[in-house]
Order: structure tokens, then sequence, then C-alpha cells
């Protein structure tokens, strides 16, 4: 298979930023839009004045923060997928725990300002009556602990999962099974009130995050340039992995996984640590996800959500870094245009997406571009090998 | 007692054991005075008519005890008209015409009174309530006509309502209906019934001074199943207060706690093979819709993730058969099972030409191409039939519950479903194993290439068999859409139970996928008493993905160079 990383010269290898960029002009590209982005949409929304064509309401704020979170969640995943050629289809998952445990921060912060005014329990456990605080809730009134558990609890759980799958060599289409079963599981298990996580409702009614409030549109600035740049730091730190001698051995793997192992890789850790790592990611982009929308609730661990988060890599591009995050943005987009206007034909168009990218655009968008750009530069390298 | 008008109404109060004497006294009387002796020419049967009008002209006294005696002779006359007579009138719906008397049953509508004929059942019309006179009844001839009612049950001649009655009065059972059971035990035919009986009889003989008497009921209780039978075990066995039993010969309580504990031995027995048989409905559920999947997954190597919509398809097609022929529901099952194969096979056909055999070799893509097509093919049925769910009806014959004791019943519904769902495999299985169409299968997804050279056309058996696969999807869905709501995420629920079912057993492996499917079912009913249905779900699907780490290929991994990938 055809893949982006180039072989960089050896007198650029040594400068690191050489390194990444050299051969990136779609990166650089995405890299320069997210700055631009973080420049113009504070201003748009708090300087320039409410009746100007200029402004862009809080809402919108929000959703492209959402936007963002779902582009960091992309590149997670395409860095196992496109680069591993593990595919996911329990990636929700991950994100989902990292939404729980932002939510239960958020939850704690509430304090005496929920509907029964008790100062230690959430609303629902008073609502179940529940007298005191699960073991597992303790420690998340705290920030610093809740953004550890938001990195460690899907770290963790990748770790346990991947370490047993990869070491009994479960690939393919088994492994895709294994993980959309596990975040099947995982849903079922959040609906049960039972668990402490507010059941069907999950957690929401946010008051205040760090102690600024959420409703406030400095704070909703505040999440969206966070959002922004963990994405930035995001890119470039799986540039970095995927340009390293890591990550040319992991895609050895997706190409050969047999051949790399006999040349001596020992296949599995590498595989664990990509996952794991791709989990830590999607967990982080869980927690900029919740406190912009407001509310985490089970169905973020439906097979659906996983699968479609798939098909955003697939449209962008797998493998190219920033064609995920671009597909995750455009159809992103698509949804929330097509749900709002003709909300009957979006899943007429999500499944016709799947189908046509499948069948007609293995590569994505990207794939797609750089495809007529090398046949309009030369017409010779047109007939590639196209594996 | 006052004595109005003969002695006969004296005589007549509810003595059960007095029953025989005063039949024989009243044929006699009715025989020597009624009118009907003037006409020699009577048949019995109008004889017996005349005998019943005439007692029936008697509940329209004003006097309760002249009613009573009016009841108990319509008892002992034998007529099969008194049990629904005695109904209404418990109902307070008998009531006679001011006029002329007659005796009717009213049903009151919206546009007045709703009159029946007692005896003719005719209707005669609807007329204004004050035109009536109601039949009344007070307790006491209320609680005459309970126990007629059940008299007259347990005279009955269908059995099943003989042993319906005898259950009915266990839970209150008193010496005199005792009585009457020892009487009629004597002519009881039907097993269960002398069961039933021997059962209310012990109830009553456990209460009883005499010791061996007891010690026998005892052992009666021992043998019976029923939940009366264990109260008045463990009523013996009670303790008052002060912690001390409350029954005081020790021999009694030794032989009830052994009586309890043989109770209590069957009754695990019967509630294990009860779990044993929802496990088993559950594994036939899971068998059906996998086996689809065994074969386009297991044989082809396609990741079919529109294999439940598939699924959803048949359903719909079992509802509009329904539709089509509304006064045939009872045979729309088997028109149906056909008509889903065909559908959801043509649909799987279509999905194999358009869309799947581009993708060969590409299972990752497959499975995104053909999740694209499940959520399309879910869209469709929401825009045609609607996003509710749609109500398939079910037969009369696959309703009800088939009784093997009081302890243990079987439906038919998830009876009938573990026998079809073992059709369809075993009709699958001759399929690959005895037909031309099933050589090719098995020749192409062991060797492609080879087949190809020896000159089987590998497209066609291709979309054959992936229609194969789609159209016992279908079969499954006729199935489920009797045990659950057909709506559009009918395929989406049972889609993740299929495939673990598949890759439990085995990919490629009919066989595994049988006993996979059924393993599964028995596990979660296991678990579901002590862990909840959700609970045992989630436990069984973190087994399977521990198992699957343990052992990749399942339980029965297909050997040979062939599964090497």
């Amino acid at each position: 298979m055809q893949h982006n990383v180039k072989q960089p010269n050896n007198q650029q290898y040594n400068s690191i930023m050489a390194r990444l960029f050299s051969s990136d002009r779609g990166g650089k590209l995405f890299l320069s839009l997210l700055a631009a982005l973080a420049i113009v949409v504070p201003i748009c929304n708090l300087l320039v004045p409410e009746g100007s064509a200029f402004h862009l309401s809080t809402y919108t704020v929000t959703l492209l923060g959402k936007y963002l979170s779902f582009a960091l969640l992309a590149i997670a995943l395409d860095l196992v997928w496109g680069y591993c050629g593990i595919l996911s289809l329990g990636h929700g998952a991950f994100f989902a725990l990292g939404g729980y445990a932002m939510g239960m921060y958020l939850m704690r912060q509430v304090g005496e300002r929920g509907v029964y005014g008790n100062p230690l329990l959430p609303d629902f456990m008073v609502f179940l009556n529940w007298t005191e605080l699960p073991w597992y809730w303790y420690g998340f009134d705290m920030f610093w602990f809740a953004m550890l558990m938001v990195m460690l609890v899907p770290g963790l759980l990748a770790f346990l999962f991947g370490w047993l799958a990869f070491r009994s060599r479960v690939t393919g289409v088994y492994l895709s099974i294994m993980t959309q079963a596990l975040t099947y599981a995982l849903m079922l298990a959040f609906f049960r009130n039972e668990m402490g996580f507010g059941g069907n409702n999950g957690l929401t009614d946010f008051k205040d995050i760090l102690g600024f409030s959420l409703q406030d549109d400095r704070t909703r600035i505040g999440l969206f340039l966070a959002s922004t740049i963990t994405l930035a730091l995001t890119y470039v730190v799986c540039r970095y992995i995927v340009t390293s001698k890591f990550g040319r051995v992991v895609v050895a793997i997706r190409d050969a996984e047999d051949r790399a192992r006999f040349v001596g890789y020992k296949v599995e850790s590498f595989k664990l640590w990509i996952f794991v790592f791709s989990a830590v990611l999607s967990g982080i982009a869980g927690a900029l996800y919740v406190p912009q929308v407001g509310i985490i609730n089970p169905g973020e661990f439906s097979p659906l959500n996983s699968i479609e988060l798939v098909v955003w890599v697939a449209v962008g591009g797998r493998g190219t870094l920033y064609g995920a995050a671009l597909g995750a943005g455009l159809v992103n987009y698509a949804k929330t245009y097509f749900t709002a206007a003709f909300p009957e034909v979006w899943l007429f168009a999500l499944g016709a997406l799947f189908i046509v990218v499948t069948i007609f655009l293995p590569k994505g968008i990207v794939g797609w571009v750089t495809k007529i750009r090398n046949r309009r530069n030369t017409p010779a390298a047109s007939v590639e090998s196209d594996t | 007692m006052k004595q109005t008008n003969g002695i006969k109404f004296c005589i007549f109060n509810r003595h059960e054991p007095l029953i025989p004497v005063i039949m024989a006294l009243i044929v006699f009387i009715s025989v020597t005075v009624s009118p009907s002796t003037l006409a020699e020419v009577k048949t019995p049967e109008e004889n017996s008519n005349l005998l019943f009008l005439q007692a029936l002209d008697y509940l329209k006294q004003k006097s309760f005890k002249k009613k009573g005696a009016a009841i108990t002779r319509l008892q002992t006359l034998n007529d099969p008209r008194a049990l629904s007579l005695f109904q209404t009138m418990m109902d307070s719906k008998l009531y006679y015409r001011k006029d002329d008397k007659r005796i009717v049953i009213i049903n009151p509508t919206d546009a007045g009174t709703a009159i029946t004929d007692v005896l003719t059942e005719k209707s005669l019309g609807v007329v204004e309530k004050s035109t009536l006179k109601k039949v009344s009844t007070n307790n006491r001839i209320r609680k005459q006509l309970r126990g007629a009612i059940a008299q007259l049950n347990l005279q009955h001649h269908d059995s099943n309502v003989r042993l319906t009655a005898v259950m009915d009065m266990l839970a209150n059972v008193d010496a005199d209906s005792a009585n009457l059971f020892r009487q009629l035990i004597k002519q009881e035919k039907d097993a269960d019934v002398v069961e039933a009986m021997q059962t209310a009889i012990a109830v009553v003989d456990l209460q009883s001074d005499n010791k061996a008497q007891r010690l026998s009921a005892i052992a009666t209780l021992g043998r019976s199943l029923t939940s009366e039978a264990h109260n008045q075990l463990s009523g013996v066995m009670a303790k008052n207060d002060q912690g001390t039993f409350t029954e005081s010969d020790e021999a009694i309580r030794k032989a009830a706690q052994s009586a309890l504990n043989d109770i209590n031995t069957k009754r695990d027995f019967y509630a294990l093979i009860e779990t044993i048989f929802f496990g088993l409905s559950l594994g036939s559920v899971l068998l059906l819709a996998a086996i689809g999947l065994a074969i386009t997954f297991g044989v082809m190597g396609v990741i079919n993730m529109a294999h439940g919509e598939l699924i959803m398809i048949g359903a719909y097609t079992t509802y509009v058969i329904q539709l089509l022929m509304p006064n045939h529901i009872e045979y729309s099952l088997f028109v149906a099972i056909p008509a889903a194969f065909i559908v959801s096979g043509l649909f799987g056909i279509a999905i194999e030409r358009g869309v799947i055999r581009f993708l060969y070799g590409r299972p990752l893509e497959t499975l995104l191409a053909t999740f694209g097509i499940s959520l399309i093919l879910q869209q469709l049925v929401r825009s045609v039939f609607s996003p509710l769910n749609r109500s398939v009806e079910t037969p009369a014959w696959m309703s009800g519950t088939m009784e093997i004791n009081n302890a243990l019943s079987f439906t038919y519904n998830r009876f009938y479903i573990i026998i079809f769902s073992l059709m369809v495999f075993f009709a699958l299985m001759a399929i690959l194993k005895k037909t031309s169409l099933g050589l090719q299968v098995r020749a192409v997804s062991q060797n492609r290439t080879m087949a190809k050279a020896m000159g089987v056309k590998t497209d066609w058996v291709d979309a054959l068999t992936f229609g194969l696969g789609s159209g016992i999807a279908g079969v499954a869905g006729v199935a489920l859409s009797q045990l659950t709501n057909v709506g559009p995420n009918l395929g989406q629920s049972y889609i993740i139970d299929s495939f673990m079912v598949v890759v439990f057993g085995g990919v490629g492996n009919l066989w595994g996928t049988l006993v996979a499917g059924m393993s599964l079912g028995v596990i979660n009913k296991f678990l579901e008493p002590w862990s909840g249905a959700v609970l045992a779900k989630i436990i069984v699907l973190v087994f399977i993905i521990l198992f699957i780490q343990k052992k990749p290929r399942g339980l029965f991994p297909q050997k040979g160079r062939a599964a090497e990938h």
C-alpha cells in the first residue's frame, strides 16, 4: 500500500522541524488553518458586535469546538487504522470514557447548586436514594486528578484489551468485531443505573469548569482555544511518531505483519503502544467534547458512533493525519446540515458515503486530490502501482 | 324453620353430603307432582327441560330462601344451561321482564339494554331498563352460587375444567369440600384431577387429630408440586414468636420436613429444566440470527454488517404477508417463510452483485460498505413503513402454554422456535452437504482458484451463496417477528450477538455455530437470575472477548491450510 511517509534526505534528518514538515504540505496547511481559526474565531465572537455580518454566534463557536474534538478523535483512529492497520470499531468507547471522566469532574463542581442541593452527591444519586459517594467518584473534585483519569482510564482499558488481543494475534476483522463487542458491552453497562454514572441520562447540567461559568462566552472561547491548541499539538506529536523509526516499523507491520515479525521486531509491543497512545488521545478528545456539548450519556458508547468515526477517517483519507481531521470536519458539517434540513435523507447520505468511499475512493479525499495532482504533473506516473 | 310452600324447600340447604338424598327426593317429588306426569307421552329430554323451566320460575320469587332452594334444584338437574345461568346471576345480569315474567340476560349497550332469552339464547331486542326487574341476590345466595358453580365445574365433562375447578378450590379448601372430593374421586378417571383432589383432601386431613391420618396427608402433600402443598407443609414447620415450633409432635415435624425437602428437590429440578429450556430457546434465536452469517462470513469470508437488516426485511415481509391475508393469520407464517427467504435472498444477491463483488479480499472495506448498506436499508424501512414498531400477529397455535405439571410449563412459541431453528439448521446442512450447489460452495470456500480451474463459475456461486445466507436471515426474521417488536432497529440489536456466535463457534463451521448459539443462550439464562438480564449479557460479551484471546479461531477451528490467512 502506498503511504505518505517519504524518505527524508540525510541533511534534513538532523532537524526535527524539517523532518516533520519537509514533505508535509497538507500538514502545514492544516496547522495554518488551525492558527487562523484560533485568531479569527475569538475576535469575531467577542469583539465584533452582534449585528455585524462578521459576528460569530456562540453556537457556531461551540459547534466548531465540537468538530475540533472530533478531528482529534479522527487523528487518534487514523494512527491505529491508517498507520497500523488495526481497524478499531470501539474507539468511541475510549472517547466516551474520557468524556465521562471529565463529566464526573464537572458534576462534582456543581456542588450545592444541584436541584437537590446536596453538597457531595450529584443529583441522580440523591434521586436513587444513595447516601454515600461511590469510591470511584473520589478525587474527581480535583481538576488534575480528573485530567489524569481522562488519560489513564482509556489508556488502561486499551492496554488491557490490546495486551490480550495482540499477544494472541487476534487480527483483522476478528479484532474489529471484538472492539465492537467491547464498546457494546460498555454501553450496556453504562445504561445501568447501578453503575453510578447516571444511567440513561448520563451526566449533564454542568455549571462551571475551573471556576469559570460554562454559560459564559469567554469560557466557550477558552474551550475552543484549548481544543485548537490540543489538536495542533496532537498533530505535531503524531507526525513526529509516524516519521520516527517507531512509526516506520508500525507502517511495516501494517503492510506485512509476518515479515516484520520475522525481521525481529516485537510486533505485539509496537501495536500495543500505538493502540494505547491512540486511546489516550481519544480520551482527551472526549474530555474536550463534554464541556462544550454539556452532556455525556451512554449513547456515546453505541457501536454506530464508533463506526461513523471510521467513516470520517475513510472519507478524509487514512494514512494522512490531516486527512482524517478534514474528514471529521466535512462529515460532521454535512451531518449538522442534513439532520437540520432533511432529516430523512441523512442516513441515506451517510450510507451512500460508506459505499462510495470504500469502492471509489479507497484513499479518501486526500488520496483522490493527490492522484489528480500527480496525474497532471507527471502523466506517466499515473500508472503507479495501486495495490 | 319456617315452612311456607311444602316441605321440599325447608330441607334444601347447602349441606353437600345430603345432595344424593335430595336429588332422589327432588326427582321423586317432581316426577310425582309436576305437570309432566300428566302427559305420559313426554320424552325424558322434554321432561328435564320442563323441570328446568319450573326451577327457573322459582328464581323470580322474593324470598331468598326459596331462591336458594331453586338454585339447589337447578344444580341437581344436571342441565348444561345451569352453569352459565349461575354465572350470569353472580354477575348480576339476570333479570326478568315485568310484563311476561320471562327471564332474560341483560347486556348494557349505548342504545339501551340489550336482552337475551335465557333458555333459547335468542336476542330479544333492546329495551328500557325500567321494564325489567332484577333477579336479586344477597350474600348468602351468592355464596351458594359460588359453591354451585364450583360443583358444576367439578362434574363438568371436560377434564381440564374439572382440574381448574379443583385447583381454584385448593387455596381455601374446607371439610365440606374435602368430603365432596372424597365422593367425586371414586368416579374420577383423569389422573391429574385425582391427584389434585387427593392434595385437597390431604390439606384438610393435615388439620385432623388423627396422627396416622396426618402422616399420610403429609406423604400425599410431599408428592404434590402445587404451591398450596408447599405452603401447608411450611405451615407445619412454622415457629411462633418465642422461636419454638407451633407443631408439638416431633414425628409430624420430621415427616413434614422430609416432604418439604422432597418438594424442593423436585422443584429445583424442574426449575433447572425450565432454565435450560429458556436457554435453548434464546440459543435458537441466536442460532437463527447467526446461521445466515455463518454462511456469508464463515464460508465466504465476507463481513456482512447488513445481516441484521436482512433479518429485519424478513420480519417486515411477515408483516406485509399478514396485511395481504388478514383472514388467514393461522397460515400466514407458512406463506411468510418462503416469501421472506426470497425477498431477503434477492436483497442479498443485489448487495453482492452491486457492492461486495468489488471488495473481495478487502474484508475491512467490505465491513464498512455493508455497514453503509445497513444504514440505507434502515432508513428505507423508516421511510416506507414509518419509524414506529409494527405489530405482527401471533397465530393461535403458537400462543399458550404446554403444562407438563404444576411446576413446569413450556410456552408454545418458544417450543416451536427451538424446533424451527433446528429444522433450518439441518436443512442448510443438507444443502451444503448433499446438493451440487453445496459442493461448489464448499469448493470455492476451500480453494477459489482451483475451483475456478475446475470449471466452477465462482461469480455465480458467490452470488448464490450470499443469497442463501441472506435468505436464511430473512427466515430468521419471520421467527423473530413472533418474539420481538418489528421495527427499523430490529436488525441492529442482533448483529453483534450474531457475530459473537459465529466467532465463538469457529468461523466456517456450522456445527460450531449450533453449539455456540445454544451454549451462549443457556449460559445467559443461567446468569440472569442472579445478575439481571443486562449484566448477564455484559458478562457473556466479556467472556467471549476473553475466550477469543485464548482461542482466536473459536471453539471448533477449521483445520488445514485453508484456515491460514
